[in-house]
């Protein structure tokens, strides 16, 4: 239906654009003047007044009915619909679905309820026809409309062209408008849900609760459910695996970048850039298949020999506790996220360690330094700061880094900063509260849209600083 | 200058020492190097090393009789045509003792596959009934990794999933040359399935292909409009700013962010299809956009000014100038950037999982509103699933994801090598 309706439209359209172009054409012809515009300006002027007004009339009101249509007969259900929720919803979801022709659900309706619901769907498939023809009339209406006014138009002194890129300047702007909008329905769809969590959860009590457990707080009456919902503990396991993954990808990042910037030719470049670009490119979920299935067991081999090997010495208690180490540990999310990072550090501070003017370290050598210090003692200061913005954008990532932990960090919300824990991260959360059935009203859900914000508002802090600071590195040596 | 020798020593040992430094210097940039590098061939070797076995599959040839007192005509799928190719097997491998035990054992090492195979001939030509139908099917999942060496008669009886008598049997099938080595095609010509030697990418394939058809539908054409709007024809005041550090800080925001996003805004709020095509290619465009912005004003910024102030000169008003000049010149670069920024959102996971699409999907989705899975969450449930099995088939699918990628990253390079100008 909707799509037919297109289809008509861009026929109506395509008409409109061959007639409009006819008719300046002619006048152009019998008049003898010269059209201001290319004739092909006023079939486009004329086509997008044909489609555009229609268009936006059509997808309005496929979006609009469904709201209507609910709200119109939700009004007056029948006497029969049960009376207690959330019967009552499902019983207007099932007179919708009959409607629509799909099958309901398949709850047991009594025999009056049963007539009740039939009725009830007719009388929804009656509006829903009633707004159909009303809504192909409107569109039509629009669409005749514009192109009356459109060919109104089609006259040789017409400036087509102005107006026809009037519309594209509209178009080009609403384009990048959606980058804003994106943003904004970050925001809302976050605050919004975030404060029906908050409704039922203190703001407070989530950022500086210990304890977290939303598995047990299902039932909306339960007395003390709001004790679970602590989430200290995700943010705690959070920063530990961060560190864990700067502490490798900093090093290493860095000192790869010093070594292509500064050492490498330029048939080393050639080739290392691209490699470290594939692993750049390995999607995360790879990642996490190869810390959960290889770097995990690894790891958990050489510590549990490693007890072994200290047990009935000295250090016979660590050895018990190495022993009983398992494979899901913040030192393995933690070290496989860092490797995940080094591209993104080395490629960032390649390019700024390469913005370092080379009369610095041309200064540096004629004082007789080697190149090492030269780096060391001029290159790294100079670049410190864009340094530093690198590594901040590399620690948000490493926040909201999702694969990776869910895979291989586990599910035990606690307090530690002992790497050989099972530890919990936000992102982790969010995945365990969303995946799965579940209700989408419930506060457990709805926690998982605070933790987002949480974490949306971190992320961005986060960046909104790195990014100051490397612009304003960048600017510094322009 | 001096001679003194003193100095002249303490001189050399502090040079030798700052050689030392600078050699060590230069050494611990080449260890960064060389272990960014060794990593990536061992998680590249280990994959496939996991992976390769997967795309050879054991599949065992069987003849079945289909026993007439058992099957009702009218009704072919109530008749249990597992229970009649485990007994043909017991025959085969000459055991009388039809018991319940020896039944289970050697059900265990066929699939239901053989079952759904009979199943469908006979309701093709019910003729069959009575008859002997002879079938060529996937061996079971255990059966399968036994003989690909994954399990081994060493191991103690009670720490593996076969028992000592089902590896018995197998050896003697083999013998008998009833189990066939063959290319696993099933692998790409069937859909999840919760039996891992029935399971295949397909599905998976398919629903990927769409979502990223979508994305690519929404994300370049309006990513590259927005990004010719920045760069060509945006006035520099406050509004242009807050749209420019906007679209730089969507760049960084963590995926699973737009997953919620997706979650709330087009599944709760417009009431779109959970884990369909369409929600998940809409959320990955949101997410690709930035990219294909700023890739694609970096390529406008490439097109030299002359080009424009030539086409201003002749006349053209600014949009033809953009449109007819500066846009195509653009494109090479355009390409590239879209190219690399659907292959990342090819590889993209954690936001599909806010959306549902972790769901377990038998079929082949339909079209862009039907229930679909992907590639990474496919990969992404394998590698939740228990049967050892699956592991293998987690690692064959992540190659497959990756030849994918490359394969588009190839296309973007070779685009860039062949349409790049220099100005």
């Amino acid at each position: 239906m909707f799509g037919l309706v297109l289809i008509c439209l861009a026929v109506f359209s395509a008409a409109t654009y061959g007639l409009a172009r006819r008719k300046v054409l002619q006048a152009a012809h019998g008049s003898g003047t010269r059209p201001h515009s290319r004739p092909k300006y006023h079939g486009a002027h004329a086509a997008l007044w044909a489609a555009i007004p229609a268009l936006l009339v059509l997808v309005g009101l496929a979006v609009a009915a469904p709201r209507i249509i609910t709200a119109v007969t939700w009004a007056d259900l029948p006497a029969a619909a049960p009376s207690v929720e959330p019967f009552r919803s499902q019983f207007q979801y099932d007179a919708e679905a009959i409607a629509a022709g799909s099958i309901p659900s398949a709850v047991a309706y009594s025999a009056d309820q049963r007539a009740a619901l039939a009725a009830h769907a007719d009388r929804i498939s009656a509006l829903s026809g009633m707004l159909r023809l009303g809504g192909l009339v409107a569109v039509g209406l629009a669409a005749l409309m514009g192109g009356l006014y459109a060919w109104s138009r089609a006259r040789p002194d017409y400036r087509a062209r102005n107006a026809v890129e009037r519309w594209v300047g509209g178009l080009l702007f609403a384009t990048s408008a959606i980058a804003v909008l994106t943003t904004l329905g970050i925001v809302l769809s976050l605050v919004w849900e975030s404060l029906r969590f908050f409704q039922t959860v203190s703001p407070l009590e989530f950022l500086t609760g210990t304890h977290w457990s939303p598995q047990i707080a299902i039932r909306a009456d339960q007395v003390g459910s709001s004790g679970g919902f602590g989430a200290v503990p995700l943010f705690v396991g959070t920063f530990l695996i961060m560190g864990i993954a700067m502490l490798t990808a900093a090093p290493i990042g860095l000192m790869a970048a010093i070594y292509l910037a500064e050492y490498a030719s330029a048939f080393q470049r050639a080739w290392i850039k691209p490699l470290l670009e594939v692993l750049a490119g390995i999607p995360t979920v790879v990642y996490g298949f190869f810390a959960a299935l290889t770097v995990g067991p690894a790891f958990r081999a050489g510590f549990n020999r490693l007890g072994e090997y200290l047990l009935g010495g000295p250090l016979n208690d660590l050895g018990l506790y190495l022993m009983g180490v398992q494979n899901q540990m913040a030192l393995v999310a933690g070290v496989v996220m860092g490797i995940m990072l080094i591209p993104f550090v080395s490629s960032l501070s390649d390019d700024i360690i390469n913005a370092v003017p080379q009369s610095l370290r041309d200064g540096s050598y004629a004082m007789g330094a080697t190149q090492s210090e030269t780096i060391k003692r001029v290159v790294l200061p100079a670049a410190l700061p864009g340094v530093a913005g690198a590594m901040l954008l590399a620690a948000s990532r490493a926040i909201g880094e999702t694969m990776i932990v869910t895979m291989a960090a586990g599910l035990q919300a606690r307090i530690t900063a002992n790497p050989l824990d099972s530890v919990t991260t936000v992102t982790v959360q969010i995945v365990t509260l969303l995946t799965g059935d579940q209700e989408f009203d419930s506060p457990k859900t709805l926690s998982a849209f605070g933790l987002g914000l949480t974490l949306f508002v971190v992320t961005l802090i986060l960046n909104i600083v790195a990014l100051r600071i490397v612009q304003h590195y960048r600017e510094q040596y322009d | 200058m001096t001679d003194r020798p003193d100095i002249r020593a303490a001189v050399e040992r502090r040079l030798k020492r700052r050689h030392a430094a600078e050699r060590r210097f230069r050494l611990y940039g080449v260890l960064a190097i060389t272990v960014a590098v060794a990593f990536l061939a061992l998680l590249l070797g280990r994959i496939i090393e996991q992976g390769h076995s997967a795309f050879v599959t054991h599949s065992i040839t069987l003849d079945v009789p289909v026993d007439a007192a058992r099957v009702d005509p009218a009704y072919p799928q109530g008749a249990n045509y597992d229970q009649m190719a485990a007994e043909a097997l017991l025959v085969r491998l000459g055991v009388d003792a039809n018991t319940a035990d020896n039944g289970r054992a050697v059900r265990d090492l066929l699939s239901p596959d053989m079952g759904f195979q009979i199943l469908a001939q006979v309701r093709a030509d019910p003729s069959l009934i009575g008859r002997t139908v002879t079938i060529e099917a996937p061996v079971g999942d255990s059966a399968d990794l036994y003989f690909k060496g994954e399990i081994s008669r060493d191991t103690p009886e009670e720490q593996r999933v076969l028992t000592d008598q089902q590896i018995g049997w197998l050896d003697q099938l083999e013998r008998q040359g009833l189990v066939e080595a063959h290319f696993n095609t099933g692998l790409f010509t069937r859909s999840d399935s919760t039996q891992p030697e029935m399971a295949g990418l397909l599905g998976a394939v398919v629903g990927s292909a769409l979502m990223l058809m979508v994305t690519a539908l929404l994300s370049i054409p309006v990513g590259v409009l927005a990004a010719v709007y920045l760069e060509e024809f945006a006035p520099k005041n406050r509004l242009t700013e807050i749209i420019e550090v906007n679209i730089n800080n969507l760049a960084a925001v963590p995926s699973i962010v737009y997953g919620l996003l997706g979650l709330a805004v087009f599944i709760g709020w417009m009431g779109l299809p959970r884990s369909s095509p369409l929600v998940g290619g809409i959320v990955l465009s949101l997410m690709a956009m930035p990219t294909v912005i700023i890739a694609t004003r970096a390529a406008l910024k490439a097109v030299p000014q002359s080009i424009r102030d030539a086409a201003l000169a002749l006349g053209a008003s600014r949009t033809q100038t953009v449109f007819a000049h500066v846009l195509p010149l653009a494109m090479p670069g355009v390409m590239t950037g879209s190219i690399i920024s659907m292959a990342h959102a090819l590889g993209e996971t954690a936001p599909l999982l806010m959306i549902g699409m972790v769901s377990f999907v038998p079929g082949v989705p339909e079209g862009i509103l039907s229930a679909s899975s992907a590639l990474p969450t496919q990969i992404f449930i394998w590698e939740n699933a228990a049967e050892a099995a699956f592991h293998e088939r987690t690692a064959a699918a992540i190659l497959v994801l990756l030849v994918f990628m490359v394969v588009m990253n190839a296309v973007a390079i070779v685009l860039r090598r062949r349409l790049e100008r220099r100005w």
